[in-house]
């Protein structure tokens, strides 16, 4: 029995026992010397376990009375995390050998946190989600404050600790609702006490507190106030780290609670997250725009990309969870191309972060330009790239599920917001000369992730790689 | 008789201290984590209640997990406040500002 069980959890119980194997091995033997050889292998692991996760198809499988689900859902969700999270840990090491902040537990700390997302997807009991966006959350905050030296990383550090602490408690508190309503913590036995006539009202208290929790980790407005600051203040590959795979994990959670164990209330929180939704795209769009800091501008930009995933979720239907899920994995790859060139952009070998350093830029080096002009197009959602597909994914669901207004105040929003991203264009090819040019060096990896990336955008219409399929078999096995 | 709900009503009533404390307090930082640990506290309490109530044990497990991850976010969280610390010697919440936002 307990075999079964543990079988069914094997990727995760691989990935962290490998993470505490080698911080022992690590502090036992040469530490910061490891850096490089941990980055390298426990990226390695992360893509063996994706493949792994992707290739077993097994339908439904239940693990330790129903606390951990490993479904359709919750493969695709793993796939998309381990393999944002190992490309972001390459993409990372030669800023970080080059900074001295390649230390050992950088890559064992991103495993751990991965290990929290896996949980945080599969996760079938109140318990179990509380465990895994632990997991998570400690690991990132301590990644965030990184680079101990510095007065903005740690302040970052602490800001992402105090608000996200916060969240974790009025989660729990609903959480304490929750189960003090329906007498189980379980989703399955909280759906079928939701069925039973009425929401009551103090169940209803606890879902409004869980949704704010969850609210929290996805940044969503009005509760995105930590987001630029942990943005701007982390070292920039851990802001890549941040932008990908936990928002990846934090949505599936979300839509893993919503549907798993609210799924007869669809009417009780659906109007939540239209109003979350709503301000989400219009303060990233607006806010957004007054940013000179590339990596502010990609926080709100990212919140205003929460905004349109939720609409899938919103829509509460199995066609806005397939949206959902392919927006996210879409949002992930240009995150991965756009953060790639940041990671680049330097001057003197110091890191450049302001955008009027991009000016003329096209003329030095017209090919990662063109790369760069392909995402941040797909990034507004302009029709030929992939990023509009994404919104048209979610449009259709939110129509379809009677969501009119939604809708077409996230079609003004998405022009609002294209006013920035078509800026940076506009600087890369027409703005006026800068006086103080930056150089992009450029490491092989970085090389290959941003081409990479700014390729997918273009190819990614005609040929899927099979995420339309698994984005639609997850929806299916979640809402039912 | 002492019922669920002056349970219930003790833990709202430290829950919402907690979070006035994290938005209200402008001292120092050692507050704003002795604010999150009331909250967590204040759920402790709900679960507990809860549990002992309905007369099923999971309210208490959810605890003993609570208890021990809150010592490990205060170990965490005064880790970082020590590296703050060390880099701008001072730990008043209004200093915390490199960064606007």
């Amino acid at each position: 029995m307990i075999q079964a069980d543990l079988y069914i959890i094997l990727p995760e119980i691989v990935l962290a026992l490998y993470a505490m194997a080698a911080l022992l091995g690590a502090v036992y033997t040469t530490k910061d010397g490891m850096g490089p050889v941990l980055v390298w292998t426990t990226a390695a692991l992360m893509a063996v376990l994706a493949i792994w996760i992707a290739t077993q198809d097994s339908g439904t499988r239940v693990a330790f009375g129903g606390m951990f689900v490993d479904d359709a859902f919750a493969r695709f969700a793993k796939v998309a995390i381990l393999l944002s999270a190992g490309a972001v840990l390459l993409m990372s090491q030669d800023y970080m050998a080059r900074r001295g902040l390649l230390r050992f537990e950088y890559p064992l700390l991103v495993a751990l946190a991965a290990v929290g997302m896996m949980m945080m997807v599969s996760a079938g009991d109140l318990m179990s989600l509380y465990m895994g966006l632990e997991l998570q959350s400690l690991a990132l905050y301590v990644v965030a404050s990184l680079r101990r030296d510095s007065a903005k990383s740690t302040e970052a550090g602490l800001k992402y600790f105090v608000l996200g602490a916060l969240s974790s408690g009025l989660l729990l508190y609903g959480a304490s609702l929750v189960y003090g309503y329906t007498g189980t913590t379980l989703f399955s036995g909280i759906l079928v006490s939701a069925h039973h006539g009425e929401v009551s009202l103090g169940l209803l208290f606890g879902l409004i507190f869980l949704i704010s929790g969850l609210a929290f980790k996805v940044s969503a407005v009005p509760f995105h106030m930590w987001t630029p600051d942990v943005y701007e203040g982390s070292p920039t590959p851990i802001t890549a780290f941040f932008a990908t795979a936990p928002k990846v994990a934090a949505m599936g959670l979300f839509a893993r609670l919503m549907f798993d164990a609210f799924g007869n209330a669809v009417s009780d929180w659906q109007q939540v997250l239209v109003v979350l939704s709503v301000l989400s795209m219009f303060l990233g769009a607006v806010a957004a725009i007054g940013q000179r800091n590339i990596k502010r501008l990609m926080a709100f930009s990212s919140i205003a990309h929460m905004g349109y995933a939720l609409i899938g979720l919103a829509a509460g239907t199995q066609a806005g969870v397939q949206a959902m899920l392919i927006y996210l994995a879409i949002y992930v790859t240009m995150n991965v191309g756009t953060f790639a060139f940041i990671l680049m952009m330097e001057r003197d070998g110091q890191p450049v972060v302001d955008i009027d350093a991009l000016r003329q830029y096209s003329r030095r080096d017209p090919g990662k330009a063109l790369a760069v002009l392909i995402l941040m197009f797909s990034l507004a959602g302009v029709p030929p790239m992939l990023g509009f597909f994404a919104k048209l994914g979610v449009w259709q669901a939110g129509i379809d599920a009677g969501l009119m207004g939604l809708v077409v105040a996230s079609a003004i929003a998405s022009v609002i917001g294209a006013f920035y991203y078509l800026r940076i264009v506009f600087y890369m090819y027409f703005g006026a000369e800068n006086e103080e040019p930056i150089e992009t060096r450029s490491s092989p990896v970085l090389w290959a992730a941003l081409m990479g990336s700014a390729a997918m955008m273009l190819v990614g219409l005609f040929y899927q790689f099979g995420v339309e399929g698994a984005a639609a078999a997850a929806a299916a096995t979640l809402v039912n | 008789m002492i019922g669920l709900e002056h349970y219930l009503t003790v833990a709202a009533t430290l829950f919402v201290i907690g979070i006035f404390g994290l938005f209200l307090n402008r001292k120092n930082v050692i507050v704003l984590l002795m604010s999150i640990e009331l909250m967590l506290l204040a759920v402790n309490i709900n679960l507990v209640a809860f549990s002992s109530f309905l007369g099923d044990l999971v309210g208490q497990v959810f605890t003993l997990f609570v208890l021990t991850v809150a010592a490990a976010e205060a170990a965490i969280g005064l880790a970082i406040l020590v590296c703050f610390f060390r880099n701008r010697g001072t730990i008043d919440v209004e200093d915390v500002n490199v960064m606007k936002g």
